[in-house]
């Protein structure tokens, strides 16, 4: 993955912005943005993150690659869309910051102990297993694997009990848990969305 | 009965704003016959609501006083108020245009005199201030209005009140009778002056202008500084009449927004700085912020907002407001991120004044004539268009003195249109 990086640092050495453009999902956005700064006004995270979508946008065509790739800004972002829909210029905000995050993981740049990427990690791995998510082993390893630990398990044992009450958080889900009717099926569309996206890289990296 | 006598000839101009009063008079003083269609009471459209005009700071009341006293002198121009164009059929050079005009309940007779209105009691809101203030069911629409004619409420008419204002009229000029009628003529050209029409404030939802009372538009800003205004040109707050001292513009409210207009409004910019001046002259220790993307101060309109910039009590903020939320005294608080910094702010003002936009009028699939429209409303010049020429705001957003150049162009086209028509019958 680091070949990668250093590939992509050569091959767009003058314009990051290229380089986002090119390799993220809707990267070609980026310049839309005239810096009103109404996404960052507009984002619920306010001060807890370190840059906004609109200063990401701005150090993007100032070609901090860097600072963008190894920013845990995108990660923290929670999908709630409040950016997008107020965006002046109709930039699909939310889809770019988890472009960016996605790029960064692939280019083995992403920060290492971010819990929102390690959580998105684990339900990834969860999810391929059965096809579907199962919450028992999700909310299990969450508070164990992440470091969260005893407490903020304990600290949301009410919420288990009301999801299992309300027949959402089954215990024998622990032994196995069931599955969705063709696992294999859904394994052999994502290895061909993987082939796909390997064949886009190599095309843009190469 | 209105008679209309009209010929292939002839040019009408719809919509009575200073362009479409520009158009009419420029041809009408060349001695082609004009017909002038208005929709409101009253000439002279959304200029007579300004209070002070951009760049010279001078009152727009003198400029139209000289456009009504050509009108008034020109015996080739016939002016129709209260009434709108419903349809226009066949080409240029030959088209037939149908009118229909609403009862002002008031007729030639009128000397302007107010018994009317001193007996009738039963108020609405005043349009002409935006529903700021409130106006008699007999009223005069403003102290310029031209024709300077009474006009009786359609909502008193078959009630006592309406009896009240006739019998109080010594000059036999209330009646009562008036019916909407409809009237159709001939024309050679169409002049299309429709202008323009401020942008629903309330659509922009993070900015609660239907939420909160010391939220106002531009608009409405210019009616409050207007000493013949709905407060008598004091600058308050609507909510509990308080001068407003610390005054917030927010620009491209509604502009410049793929969610609202597209095209940038061209005029609120210089709307804003001319609106500082106002804060400014009313109190020494006035406070003003202007929040924005870019100013965009025209041309040779560069000189006023130095100006502006200059002034030691304005400050100029580039950001977009993301949203405002009322404090518990009722001060509108302005939230958002400084672009020059990334400064994270929460300012409360006394008054928050939007900077509105301008959209056309006349909505997209409402013309009664088939013409070309671009995305943002506005008639585009098209060869399609036969010889319906648009003139002002209502081809694009414009301040008056390139909506006067305008019309001033479209009313030379329109006499092109008829001059091939009496070449033809000559
Ligand atoms: C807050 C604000 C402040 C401004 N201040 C300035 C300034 O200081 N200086 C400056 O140069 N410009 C200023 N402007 C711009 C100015 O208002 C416009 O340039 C001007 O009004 C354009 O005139 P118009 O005749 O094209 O349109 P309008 O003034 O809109 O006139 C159109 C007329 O057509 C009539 N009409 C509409 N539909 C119909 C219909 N279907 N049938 C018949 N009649 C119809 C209307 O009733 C109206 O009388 C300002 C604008 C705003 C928003
Ligand atoms: S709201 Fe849109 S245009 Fe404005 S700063 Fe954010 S991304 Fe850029
Ligand atoms: S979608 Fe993400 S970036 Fe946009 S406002 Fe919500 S949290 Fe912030
Ligand atoms: S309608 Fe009669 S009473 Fe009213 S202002 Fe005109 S002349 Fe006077
Ligand atoms: S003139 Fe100024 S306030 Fe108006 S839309 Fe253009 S930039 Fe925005």
């Amino acid at each position: 993955m680091s070949d990668m990086n250093t590939a992509m640092i050569e091959k767009y050495r003058n314009s990051f912005l290229s380089e986002v453009e090119a390799n993220v999902e809707e990267g070609e956005w980026v310049k839309m943005c005239m810096q009103c700064g109404v996404c960052a006004g507009s984002c619920p995270l306010g001060n807890a993150w370190e840059h906004t979508p609109q200063k990401i946008f701005m150090m993007i065509r100032a070609g901090k690659r860097d600072e963008v790739l190894t920013s845990d800004s995108m990660w923290m972002c929670t999908s709630c869309y409040n950016c997008i829909v107020r965006c002046p210029r109709e930039l699909p905000i939310t889809h770019i910051m988890h472009g960016l995050a996605h790029y960064a993981k692939r280019l083995g740049i992403a920060p290492k102990e971010q819990p929102t990427a390690k959580f998105a990690q684990l339900f990834w791995d969860n999810l391929m297993k059965k096809g579907r998510v199962n919450e028992l082993k999700l909310g299990v390893d969450l508070y164990f694997k992440v470091g969260e630990g005893m407490k903020t398990a304990m600290k949301n044992k009410d919420i288990g009990l009301a999801m299992w009450k309300a027949k959402r958080l089954n215990p024998m889900e622990f032994f196995g848990g069931h599955s969705i009717k063709d696992v294999s099926g859904l394994h052999k569309i994502i290895a061909k969305a993987q082939e796909l996206e390997e064949a886009r890289i190599a095309k843009h990296g190469g | 009965m209105t008679e209309v006598v009209a010929t292939n000839e002839t040019i009408l101009v719809v919509g009575g704003g200073i362009s479409g009063m520009t158009a009419a008079l420029e041809a009408a003083e060349t001695g082609k016959k004009v017909v002038l269609v208005e929709k409101l009471p009253y000439l002279g459209g959304r200029v007579s609501q300004l209070y002070k005009y951009f760049p010279k700071l001078c009152h727009p009341t003198c400029g139209l006083e000289i456009n009504q006293r050509r009108a008034k002198m020109n015996p080739n121009l016939t002016i129709l108020t209260m009434a709108e164009v419903t349809n226009i059929e066949g080409e240029a050079g030959a088209y037939t245009a149908t009118v229909k005009l609403s009862p002002r309940h008031v007729n030639d007779n009128c000397t302007a005199c107010g018994e009317c209105a001193k007996v009738v009691e039963t108020e609405f809101d005043d349009e002409y201030n935006y529903g700021m203030s409130k106006r008699k069911g007999a009223y005069l629409p403003h102290v310029m209005a031209h024709p300077m004619q009474y006009v009786i409420d359609p909502r008193i008419v078959g009630t006592d009140e309406g009896q009240k204002a006739k019998d109080a009229c010594k000059y036999n000029a209330v009646d009562l009778d008036m019916q909407e009628t409809e009237i159709k003529f001939p024309a050679g050209a169409v002049i299309w002056a429709t202008g323009w029409q401020p942008y629903d404030a309330a659509k922009i939802q993070p900015y609660g202008y239907d939420r909160y009372d010391n939220v106002i538009t531009n608009v409405e800003f210019e009616r409050m500084a207007d000493p013949k205004g709905p407060t008598g040109g004091k600058i308050v707050r609507p909510s509990d009449g308080k001068e407003a001292k610390n005054v917030a513009f927010i620009q491209c409210a509604g502009s410049r927004d793929r969610n609202h207009l597209y095209h940038c409004s061209r005029i609120c910019c210089m709307a804003s700085l001319k609106q500082t001046h106002y804060v400014v002259d009313a109190y020494e220790d006035a406070k003003v912020t202007i929040y924005y993307i870019d100013i965009r101060a025209i041309d040779r309109f560069e000189d006023f907002y130095a100006t502006v910039q200059a002034m030691d009590n304005v400050t100029f903020t580039k950001s977009k407001v993301a949203n405002i939320k009322a404090d518990k005294d009722g001060n509108p608080v302005c939230y958002g991120v400084d672009t020059e910094g990334y400064h994270r702010y929460e300012n409360a003002h006394d008054l928050v004044v939007l900077a509105t936009g301008m959209e056309p009028s006349v909505a997209k699939g409402d013309f009664p004539v088939d013409i070309v429209i671009n995305r943002e409303g506005f008639i585009e010049a098209d060869a399609a268009n036969g010889g319906v020429f648009a003139a002002g705001s209502a081809s694009d957003a414009l301040d008056v003195n390139r909506a006067v150049q305008h019309a001033t162009g479209a009313a030379l086209k329109a006499i092109q249109v008829v001059n091939r028509v009496a070449g033809a019958e000559a």
